[in-house]
């Protein structure tokens, strides 16, 4: 056991994880060494000129997958999304066991791999988990740990050879037989295929699962056939309904739209609110009424931004048609409006994850961010972020780009109501540290917002007022603890169930397994 | 005189509201025990108001209670709970003659005795929610020095005068304007009643600019999302505030030079201008509240 620079024991070895396991010590401490790892080179004459299987068990076969290997998938379906149940349905059908699952999140549609766990056709789990998966996990039903790593984090562990991916399985909203492939259009367009393309890049074999094959080229080519092995042809690749949303629509519960209002007025009185400013909101209710408030303040003022980043929604497509931002980066889009405007709006510019927030590259996206606001389950008196557990110490959510949009930017804002029911969010110390206090500079809250200390060049340029009142950490999480009391302490035992690496590669926290109540 | 704009209700029963109301920056709350709260619910809802009261620092706002109905077995209960924590006035409903707001001194007179609490401190608003109630007025605003302010009430009134509520609330006219006039001429605050629809933000601003040209002071209110669009509209424009900065600067000169008169662009301008005038600037947030 040793002490991390968030004051995390963290042992020295993990089992099913690494013998030797690297700790966090800071933002900007750990550098990469070497070369980049890279698959092995190969050729594909002008005799083979299309790559279709007639079906997902035959590319397993020609694949060469077998047990014990690490299969990856992405999340641009969602909670649509069918391919990652259908290819583990066809391992298991195959006898193929002891899998190693990389996929870049999972949803609830995904319980259905609840059953493959149990029978030993997936052994661990490299990516996050969430509901009826997560539970099961957290109750120690998986034997290997769950490796949680972020939006940058993860692109970071394939190229630097982290993680050796065997076979990638990418859903295609629509290929052509050679294996050029878009989400930009099909019964299944999902937009941006961002979180796609440095598996494509480093998999062993690529096999490509389209239900909408096109006549060769296929049309606003993200991932070229120089990458793919393989097409298989399916009826559905997913539900629609659950993979964009038709509307987004700002809240109007008075308590997010307080939230969001002191946000943007911290974005506001700050001194990176001017021309050319960039911001990245997720598409949960603060963070999107955060932008609206941001967007009519740039127009009261006049202030053209310069670009949009992150998980695009019809909100930032409505505010670059508006003239407010010059582009929109997508690494994922969010809803009908973000998936048509892609493939017809030059300036809405499709990226990967490495470019999105790699920091083990020349220079990724989130470095030129000058303001994100993102959400919390808990915020601790360091700063400190809990993105993945919840209050009974179950890990339920991922990192998304938690970690790296909050170390890119140079103002990052964690916005939360300072209670959920009767659980406080702003609390002593957290269970669990996704993103490190240190690259947190403000926590917004309904009962006032508190500046991290560290940043006394913002302190000084941010005046309090009736709309922005300021408070310390401390207050927040005395206030807090009045009104809801004490809780009492989540019962664990000592087994590691999960490990949240920090974008770096190093081990920010542990998750242990909680005692069944 | 404290401003009155926008008097927020968070029912008695409900935690989130009651610790979070005041954070909308309304000008007062109503901690609700009455028509929010169910007949089965009235005496968790009173304890739960009472711990409210005591454990949360409402930030400046006005904090009033409304009580339950004279006519209920709950109000002296109420009373006796809620007084000793530190309010600033109870919101009695149903009032119809001077006779109950004289039973309801009474009361209260006890309680801040028996509690150290200055006699005459809780203040009274009165919701008059029926014909009789609004007849009599004038009287029930006089009947205590505790009245400072009379509110109509809205469905209540609406059965009561046999009739129901339509687009432009038609019904309400009269009633409003006899409010209006019976608390101005008792000196006390008109305040208008909620405006229900939470989602009409057109017809709430609509309806507060007609109620405030009639003379109301404020508005019960009850979303918070209504409190920014009724302090719009209450606050005073450009020109009306450097109106009242001309006046209340030209007071101040007078009143250092000796002079009883006030002249403002070659006219006299007498003392309710000027108290007008610094009430317009305390609405535009540029002059503390006084009195």
């Amino acid at each position: 056991m040793a002490v991390n620079a968030v004051g995390r024991d963290i042992p020295s070895s993990i089992p099913g994880y690494k013998d030797d396991v690297v700790l966090f010590r800071g933002a900007t401490k750990r550098l990469p060494k070497g070369n980049r790892y890279g698959k092995k080179n190969r050729t594909t004459f002008f005799t083979k000129t299309d790559k279709t299987l007639p079906n997902i068990k035959a590319a397993i076969r020609e694949s060469g997958l077998q047990s014990g290997m690490t299969i990856s998938f992405h999340h641009h379906l969602r909670n649509g999304d069918y391919v990652v149940n259908m290819v583990l349905d066809a391992c298991a059908e195959m006898g193929i066991k002891d899998l190693v699952i990389f996929p870049t999140a999972l949803f609830g549609i995904h319980k259905h791999l609840t059953k493959h766990i149990q029978k030993g056709v997936i052994r661990q789990i490299q990516g996050s988990v969430n509901g009826p998966i997560g539970q099961l996990v957290s109750e120690g039903g998986m034997e290997l740990p769950v490796v949680l790593r972020s939006h940058g984090g993860r692109p970071r562990a394939v190229i630097s050879g982290d993680v050796k991916i065997d076979v990638a399985f990418i859903a295609a909203p629509t290929a052509d037989k050679y294996g050029n492939l878009t989400g930009a259009c099909g019964q299944s367009a999902c937009g941006s295929l961002g979180y796609t393309h440095t598996d494509a890049d480093y998999a062993e074999c690529v096999v490509a699962i389209t239900d909408n094959l096109v006549e060769y080229p296929a049309p606003y080519i993200q991932i070229p056939q120089t990458q793919v092995d393989y097409v298989v042809q399916v009826d559905k690749i997913g539900d629609p309904a659950g993979i964009v949303s038709g509307t987004t629509r700002v809240t109007r519960d008075p308590m997010r739209l307080l939230i969001a209002r002191y946000a943007a007025k911290l974005i506001e009185s700050s001194p990176y609110f001017k021309e050319g400013i960039s911001f990245q909101t997720g598409a949960g209710g603060i963070s999107l009424a955060t932008a609206a408030y941001v967007r009519d303040a740039m127009r009261k003022r006049g202030i053209k931004g310069s670009f949009g980043l992150g998980g695009i929604t019809s909100f930032f497509v409505d505010m670059l048609e508006e003239g407010l931002f010059k582009q929109i980066m997508d690494v994922q889009s969010f809803d009908l409006a973000a998936v048509e405007s892609i493939s017809r709006n030059a300036a809405h510019v499709e990226i990967s994850a490495d470019w999105y927030a790699n920091p083990w590259n020349a220079g990724c996206m989130v470095n030129m961010l000058d303001t994100v606001v993102l959400g919390a389950t808990e915020v601790d008196r360091n700063f400190n972020v809990n993105v993945n557990t919840e209050s009974d110490g179950a890990l339920l959510h991922g990192i998304g780009g938690h970690q790296d949009t909050a170390s890119g930017a140079k103002l990052t804002i964690i916005t939360t109501p300072l209670l959920r029911g009767r659980l406080p969010s702003v609390v002593d110390s957290v269970y669990t540290v996704t993103t490190p206090g240190e690259v947190v500079d403000a926590v917004v809250t309904e009962f006032g917002v508190a500046i991290n200390p560290k940043r006394q060049d913002l302190l000084d340029a941010i005046k309090p007022s009736k709309d922005l009142p300021l408070v310390t950490i401390d207050e927040l999480a005395e206030k807090a603890k009045k009104i809801a009391g004490e809780m009492a302490p989540i019962e664990y035992t000592d087994r590691i169930i999960g490990v949240i690496e920090y974008r770096d590669g190093s081990v920010i926290d542990v998750v242990r397994q909680i005692k069944k109540k | 005189m404290a401003l009155r704009r926008t008097m927020l209700y968070l029912p008695g029963n409900n935690p989130n509201m009651l610790i979070r109301g005041h954070l909308f920056k309304p000008d007062g709350v109503i901690l609700d025990l009455e028509d929010s709260v169910a007949l089965s619910e009235k005496d968790a809802a009173r304890i739960l108001v009472r711990e409210v009261l005591k454990n949360i620092d409402f930030g400046g706002c006005e904090v009033t209670v409304r009580i339950n109905g004279l006519d209920t077995p709950f109000w002296k209960k109420d009373l006796e709970e809620v007084i000793p924590c530190g309010i600033d006035g109870i919101r009695v409903p149903k009032v119809e003659t001077p006779k109950d707001i004289e039973l309801l001194d009474e009361a209260i007179s006890e309680i801040e005795s028996k509690n150290n609490i200055p006699e005459g401190k809780i203040q009274i608003t009165c919701l008059l929610e029926t014909a009789l109630g609004i007849w009599n007025a004038y009287h029930i605003a006089t009947a205590s020095k505790r009245v400072t302010a009379i509110c109509p009430g809205g469905e209540d009134l609406r059965a009561d005068l046999k009739t129901s509520r339509s687009e432009t609330s038609e019904e309400l006219v009269g009633p409003r304007r006899m409010v209006v006039l019976a608390a101005h001429a008792a000196k006390v605050d008109p305040l208008d009643t909620v405006f229900s629809d939470i989602t009409d933000d057109e017809g709430l601003r609509r309806e507060t600019e007609w109620i405030k040209q009639i003379g109301f002071q404020g508005k019960s209110v009850i979303h918070p999302n209504q409190i920014p669009i009724i302090h719009d509209v209450f606050t005073p424009t450009e020109k009306e505030i450097a109106q009242a900065k001309k006046i209340v600067q030209a007071a101040k000169e007078a009143a250092e030079k000796g002079l009883g008169a006030v002249s403002v662009d070659g006219k006299m301008v007498d003392k309710p201008v000027v108290k007008r005038a610094e009430y317009t600037l305390q609405k535009a947030g540029l002059l503390e509240g006084g009195e």
